[in-house]
């Protein structure tokens, strides 16, 4: 729907490594968009990515992300096999749609746009689906939606808790409809874990766009954003094209959208393990144990019989 | 494929379509509700913060049953047409959506929504009182209805705006109608950065009603043997028969008063979505094609 191409607004940081002006020779240093601070990178690293000086967070990769959120070596990825199709044997001014994933495959050395899988949190066990901004703007195609659904339904299953992760530019248009119909899909099975009496926690991490943010992600029990992370339904550039109008400071950050009623908690990257923890330790507290057999038979359409 | 469905000679192509999908003659949804149903009674607000006139919805009388309406409505001139904001619906649009679909829950209405939008409306406004929250919402509660519900695409299906009031046990769309993941326009804008090279566009992004009946996203077209501007009354006839013949067989497989039933419905309908999209699983490389699920 809305598309990353259009979301590059001037308040947005660009990733370091993609900008050649950003960035310092042999990627020692790194110099913060927002203070120009120049920071040693691996000294960015051990921060998660959030700058020393200004606190600004720059964009976190999904591998970076799921280490921050589960203790070493529990995360079990699930469904790296499921591979993306081409049916509207999609060219554009770009190329043919399957060169193009092979490039940004190669580049990005993940096979789709999100990643999912299990993990412990200080011990407790969750269910994490993480998109991954450097695979075409983690867009939402077809196996995204696939593969967001098999963790949901898996969570659903053992009523574990879900927490999703999320940047997005918005549905894939190579994909056309199916990524449209992917928004119904994913948010059904949120309905099926509502039933089941798991949570669901959200993340929103810059840039979170379209049919990200009109679907799975802000269908949610627990909304929480990183400090200015930008989030909207569509793109500043596309809104000042519209309306004509001059967008208000501060507009579509996840201040903004605290302010606003929107989200439920602006949560910075240093406190997202403590928040997590508290947060999942009060949705176990008073629920029955866990089921040792799932609840019900998973729904079978496309699915491998494996856990 | 693109030619399952449409009648003799050549189908058009898929820019034709769009031009006729946005005829300001063509019949919008007050136009279908004045000639298919009685006893309307419109009702108003999202109890919140206004009434949008884009998404227009109430209780109607049709084929013996009352049944709740949702629709985008258009307007028919410039004046109606800035009365409505062109169909494009804001926040209050899908919440008083959301809220009339729990409504048609609790007194155990079928649902009937009329899809005709460019799009969700873009602005200030609608971001600060969450346009994308009130999709997901709408989305959430009509992909969980405990009554069946029924969707037509009449005019144009822009993107979630659309898919909002469209999650549906049976997906209707006219024959000139188009559904889209973003607007001809934007997908150039998108592909080419030029948004003149809108009807190629919507060529590429396959946007007809028989581009997804073959995908599988739809379940029948109504024809429009002649463009339903030309004859508005025949093309609102014909929907309004199909309407009623896919409400008797949900009516007949889920009865409204089984309580058994509403598990049956939810559990076909998140099936019908479950299968949606193409991926390939590499650990049995077996292609999945929505439509082609079992
Ligand atoms: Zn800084």
């Amino acid at each position: 729907m809305r598309e990353f191409f259009q979301r590059r607004g001037k308040f947005r940081p660009q990733p370091l490594d993609e900008s050649g002006e950003l960035q310092i020779p042999e990627d020692l240093w790194v110099k913060c968009p927002k203070c120009d601070e120049v920071i040693y990178s691996r000294e960015l690293e051990r921060n998660n990515r959030v700058c020393p000086k200004c606190s600004h967070h720059l964009r976190l990769r999904a591998r970076a992300r799921i280490a921050l959120l589960s203790d070493p070596d529990s995360f079990t990825e699930w469904d790296r096999g499921i591979a993306t199709e081409d049916p509207l044997e999609f060219v554009d001014g770009g190329g043919p749609y399957t060169d193009k994933l092979a490039r940004t495959r190669a580049k990005s050395g993940e096979g789709e746009a999100l990643v999912i899988g299990e993990a412990m949190l200080e011990g407790r066990p969750l269910v994490l689906a993480v998109s991954e901004f450097e695979f075409l703007g983690a867009s939402m195609g077809s196996v995204f939606g696939e593969k967001l659904v098999r963790a949901i339904e898996r969570a659903a299953e053992r009523r574990l808790p879900l927490v999703t992760v999320s940047a997005s530019g918005g549905a894939r248009m190579h994909e056309g409809i199916f990524s449209l119909m992917q928004m119904a899909k994913t948010v059904a099975a949120l309905a099926r874990l509502g039933r089941a009496g798991a949570p669901h926690i959200a993340l929103l991490t810059d840039p979170c766009y379209g049919g990200v943010s009109a679907s799975y992600a802000t269908v949610a029990d627990i909304i929480m954003a990183e400090p200015g992370a930008i989030v909207g339904f569509a793109g500043p550039r596309v809104i000042e094209q519209v309306t004509r109008q001059k967008l208000p400071e501060g507009f579509q950050t996840a201040e903004f959208l605290l302010e606003h009623g929107a989200i439920d908690l602006v949560v910075r990257r240093d406190d997202l393990r403590a928040t997590l923890t508290t947060l999942l330790d009060h949705y176990q507290r008073n629920a029955p144990p866990r089921p040792v057999e799932p609840l019900a038979a998973p729904v079978a359409v496309g699915e491998r019989a494996d856990g | 494929m693109a030619d399952g469905g449409t009648p003799e000679p050549a189908p058009l192509a898929a820019w034709d379509r769009v031009k006729l999908a946005r005829h300001p003659q063509r019949p919008h949804a007050l136009d279908y509700l004045r000639e298919l149903t009685t006893n309307f009674v419109e009702l108003h607000g999202d109890r919140v913060f206004g009434d949008d006139h884009a998404l227009i919805g109430g209780l109607a009388a049709f084929d013996g049953c009352t049944v709740m309406v949702l629709a985008h409505q258009k307007g028919g001139n410039t004046k109606e047409n800035i009365d409505r904001n062109f169909g494009m619906a804001r926040p209050e649009g899908y919440r008083k959506a959301e809220r009339l679909l729990r409504h048609a829950e609790k007194f155990r209405f079928p649902v009937i929504a009329l899809i005709d939008t460019p799009g969700a409306d873009v602005g200030v406004g609608s971001e600060e009182r969450g346009q994308a929250t009130a999709i997901a919402e709408s989305l959430l509660t009509m992909a969980d209805l405990r009554v069946p519900s029924i969707a037509v695409v009449i005019g144009e299906g822009g993107s979630g705006g659309a898919l909002a009031i469209g999650v549906a046990d049976r997906m209707l769309m006219l024959e000139n109608a188009i559904y889209s993941v973003a607007s001809p326009e934007a997908s150039a804008a998108i592909l080419w950065r030029d948004a003149a090279r809108a009807p190629e566009a919507a060529a590429t992004m396959r946007i007809t009603a028989p581009d997804l009946l073959g995908f599988g996203v739809i379940d029948e077209i109504v024809p429009e043997p002649e463009p339903a501007h030309e004859r508005p009354r025949a093309t609102i006839q014909a929907t309004g028969a199909a309407i009623a013949r896919h409400l008797r067989e949900l009516l007949a497989a889920y009865p409204l008063d089984d309580p058994a039933a509403v598990d049956r419905l939810r559990e076909a309908r998140y099936r019908r979505y479950r299968r949606l999209g193409v991926w390939r699983d590499e650990a049995d490389q077996a292609l999945r094609v929505g439509s082609a699920a079992s």
